[in-house]
């Protein structure tokens, strides 16, 4: 039996929309013993867009990296579009899910937006006509185009962030993930990465403390506390519950 | 945990003690010149820089590619650091990555760390940025700048291995005849993976903050002189001059010392069984006839007294230096001082 | 969350905390030379050495044996030394027929690769001793009273202080890599130029952002007045009770490497 159709094998059958993230029983213990994911349950559905919010060190980010094998469960189980997230599943589950990183300088090292762009595509295996749309398309849904020339260093911090956002794009994942996208950006660059976020028709997910963003583009919000789930439901009733917002060290927007 | 390529952070052991003191020795030499030079070049500013751009150093050992299977390429970083801060500092920095390597994560020895900063921070830095602008000297251009730059890498990574092998040889820890291919042959692949993360990084750098590489690699790029460009600068620098000899007589002597020895061992066995034994036998220390140091045993104490001899010929010449020198500068202000009387 | 243990040290109350940081240093280094003097086949007195450090270990509160728990990763460089085995002349132990030639196993060869790979081993667990019981800073300013040149002092405790700073972002950068190194064929494109160039290119970028940061380091040590020189600072001296553990230091370790050299059987 040749490998891919033994990972079909594994894979189960279509992955089912209706969970396309699964995150079952998820306990992390850093290599030093600290426990930062304490047991978390989870299902997301393709093209849902949730919210993570929580005090700092509840374990947001740390979760976040298990969305794209980064880390790996001490226990329980992660799967995404019906793989389950395995050191041998790990390039086909990043080719999955795309994690824009909060800090755009961590993830722009070409000397120009174009070859930023390309870097994912051209490790996929892709033909040059290839990369070379799917960097145009990128570049298009972030409002970036005509930017290929650039160089990466010399852009706002706004437009960084969109490059970045941009990297991932042009992988085409199902799934986009987000960590603190909204960090140092002035009111209008929040205005702009909101209006381009409700554009996105792909699963999203994005750890935030901007309770703003999270009110106008994500509908179901789930709070994170010392590394559990705290409550996960519809972000207007979430937001409007300051006894709630309050005893996990968030405010209301 | 091995950031860096491990194969030239030797463990304390594997060098015998008196290889050891002796590289020390020369070592102390060679960055004594390299301090005294970086005081005197660098600004004030570049007190927290250099602590910093260690840091980087250190941090870009981690950086790593994919080569096959489960092997990964890394940087060393001795030439990156010479072309970006000067050769002086490079080497300034380069130690102190070795030194805190060794002080906080015991990789490398401490009484080898002699052998290993001689290594991987003079052979390897200011070794390979004289290939470096001896090269660049030869052409024009940023591309033939960066070719240099790129020669000069793998030359450090190759030259490193070999003058590791012989201490290893020498300190009887490794045949002569293994330790040299196994070395040179490994490292002659991962000196690739070197010149070409050297040139990378030098390139990007180029691209995104070109003020940021020194002034006069422009120069020299620009084929021009600049104010310490080109080959005729290096020449005419007196400290540049220093180094290199101490170095070149202190790989003299490491290399010949064994032929010297009474003892078949090692490389002189290599000799006598291809046939080179009228060399091993025309013992080139013959001028001095009981060139040993009390105490240590053959290969080791011609090596050591070899060393120290060269040191010493060194001081006179450089004290004669130092009063010539005086002299002239004496002579240059009498003839000031009378031509504006 | 940064990757990087940065300093080894383990706080204790105990005598050998207590020592001065000269004291120690020029202890460790003296007792890795002697260790590294032993003649060939000392393994009796390597093991002596060994039950030195364990005793020290003890008394220093953290155990006897964890320095030799610790000290394994010495262990990839002792290949190097393997070759010996097999090319140091003297008396058969074995031979090993492989297909066109017989590899031969000398006593005298395993006698000496086994003293390299037990005295490195040991010399480890020395560093690993010091590194336990000193505080870096404390070593650095150590090594400064001991005449190590400013420019070293103030690079290595720079270095020191932006090490996790810049490490983290390496990792960040590589983390960031490899969240796009996905593939849905399993296959990686991409050629090994391309790769190495992208390795360059997280390292000049890694470079520029160091010599930033280094900047602003400058003009936040200018804000709270620093004026262009880091003044050498006066250590106290040694007091006449560290003198004499140095002094004693010296002497059992002369001592002991007499014994080792005459007196001690060796293999």
């Amino acid at each position: 039996m040749n490998p891919a159709a033994a990972d079909d094998a594994r894979s189960v059958a279509p992955p089912d929309p209706a969970r396309w993230i699964e995150v079952e029983h998820l306990h992390f213990v850093y290599p030093n013993g600290y426990e930062a994911l304490k047991g978390i349950d989870l299902v997301i559905a393709r093209g849902e867009k949730v919210a993570i919010i929580g005090p700092n060190g509840a374990g947001k980010s740390t979760f976040l990296l298990h969305l794209n094998g980064i880390h790996l469960p001490s226990h329980g189980r992660v799967r995404v579009a019906g793989i389950e997230v395995t050191r041998a599943t790990v390039k086909r589950v990043r080719a999955e899910v795309g994690l824009v990183f909060q800090d755009p300088d961590d993830q722009l090292f070409s000397p120009t937006v174009f070859e930023d762009v390309a870097f994912g595509p051209i490790h996929m295996g892709l033909s040059p006509e290839e990369v070379h749309r799917r960097v145009e398309a990128a570049l298009a849904k972030v409002g970036m185009s005509g930017f290929e020339r650039r160089a990466p260093f010399h852009l706002s911090l706004g437009q960084r962030k969109r490059v970045a956002l941009a990297t991932v794009l042009s992988m085409e994942p199902s799934v986009l993930v987000l960590d603190e996208p909204s960090a140092g950006l002035d009111p209008r660059g929040r205005r702009e990465l909101i209006g381009l976020l409700r554009t996105f028709d792909e699963t999203l997910i994005a750890s935030t403390h901007d309770m703003r963003l999270v009110a106008e583009v994500f509908p179901r919000t789930v709070i994170l506390d010392d590394g559990r789930i705290a409550a996960d439901g519809p972000t207007e009733f979430i937001l409007a519950d300051d006894v709630l917002l309050e005893a996990h060290g968030l405010e209301r927007p | 945990m091995f950031p860096a390529p491990f194969l030239l952070h030797a463990p304390d052991g594997f060098f015998s003690v008196p290889v050891s003191v002796a590289f020390w020795v020369v070592t102390a030499a060679v960055l004594a010149i390299s301090v005294r030079e970086a005081n005197r070049s660098l600004e004030e500013r570049t007190v927290p820089t250099l602590g910093v751009l260690a840091a980087f150093i250190f941090a870009a050992q981690m950086v790593n590619f994919q080569v096959a299977g489960g092997t990964s390429g890394h940087l060393l970083g001795g030439v990156l650091a010479a072309v970006l801060l000067g050769p002086w500092a490079g080497s300034i920095v380069m130690a102190s990555v070795i030194a805190v390597q060794a002080l906080v994560f015991q990789d490398g020895g401490l009484v080898v760390m002699g052998a290993n900063i001689f290594n991987m921070g003079i052979i390897g830095t200011l070794g390979g940025y004289v290939v470096y602008r001896a090269i660049a000297s030869l052409g024009r251009g940023w591309r033939w700048q960066l070719g240099a730059a790129a020669v000069a890498a793998w030359f450090a990574v190759e030259a490193a291995a070999v003058v590791t092998a012989f201490q290893l040889a020498l300190s009887d820890t490794s045949p002569l005849n293994v330790a040299l291919p196994a070395m040179a042959g490994v490292h002659a692949l991962i000196g690739l993976g070197e010149a070409a993360i050297t040139v990378a990084a030098l390139a990007f750098i180029a691209s995104v903050r070109p003020d940021l590489l020194q002034s006069r690699e422009r120069a020299i790029a620009a084929g021009g002189e600049g104010h310490a460009g080109g080959l005729r600068g290096a020449l005419r620098s007196g400290p540049a001059w220093l180094a290199a000899g101490i170095v070149a007589s202190a790989l003299v002597v490491v290399v010949l010392a064994p032929f010297a020895s009474a003892d078949p061992d090692g490389l002189e066995r290599v000799a006598i069984d291809h046939g080179f034994d009228a060399v091993a036998k025309a013992n080139p220390y013959e001028i001095l006839p009981d060139y040993t140091v009390p105490g240590l045993g053959g290969t080791a104490s011609t090596v050591v007294s070899g060393l120290l001899g060269v040191l010493l010929v060194l001081a006179v010449v450089l004290g004669a230096a130092r009063i010539v020198a005086a002299r002239r500068a004496a002579r240059l202000q009498r003839e000031e001082a009378s031509s504006t009387a | 969350m940064s990757g990087l243990a940065l300093d080894r040290y383990l706080p204790r109350e105990s005598p050998i905390h207590a020592l001065d940081a000269r004291v120690k240093f020029l202890v460790a280094v003296a007792f890795i030379l002697a260790v590294s003097l032993l003649p060939a086949g000392a393994f009796a007195s390597i093991a002596i050495a060994w039950a030195a450090i364990a005793l020290a270990s003890g008394a220093a509160k953290l155990g006897p044996f964890r320095p030799t728990r610790n000290a394994f990763f010495a262990l990839p460089f002792v290949l190097a030394a393997l070759p010996l085995v097999f090319t140091r002349p003297g008396e058969e132990l074995f031979s090993l027929p492989l297909a066109v030639f017989t590899l031969r196993v000398s006593v005298e060869g395993l006698v000496a690769f086994l003293t390299i790979a037990s005295k490195s081993w040991v010399a480890v667990q020395a560093a690993l001793l010091l590194a336990y019981t000193t505080p870096f800073h404390d070593l650095v300013d150590a090594l400064r009273a001991l005449r190590l040149p400013t420019i070293f002092v103030t690079t290595v405790s720079f270095m020191y202080r932006y090490l996790a700073v810049l490490s983290d972002e390496a990792s960040r950068m590589l983390r960031a890599r490899a969240a796009r190194s996905g593939s849905r064929s399993g296959r990686s494109g991409g050629s090994l130029r391309w790769r190495a160039v992208v390795a360059g290119r997280i390292v000049g970028a890694l470079f520029i952002r160091a010599y930033e940061r280094s900047e602003r380091v400058y003009q936040a040590m200018l804000a709270r007045g620093f004026e262009g020189t880091v003044r050498p600072r006066a250590s106290r001296a040694l007091r006449r009770r560290e003198w004499a553990a140095l002094a004693l230091a010296a002497a059992l370790l002369a001592s002991f490497e007499a014994a080792a050299h005459l007196w001690i059987p060796a293999v």
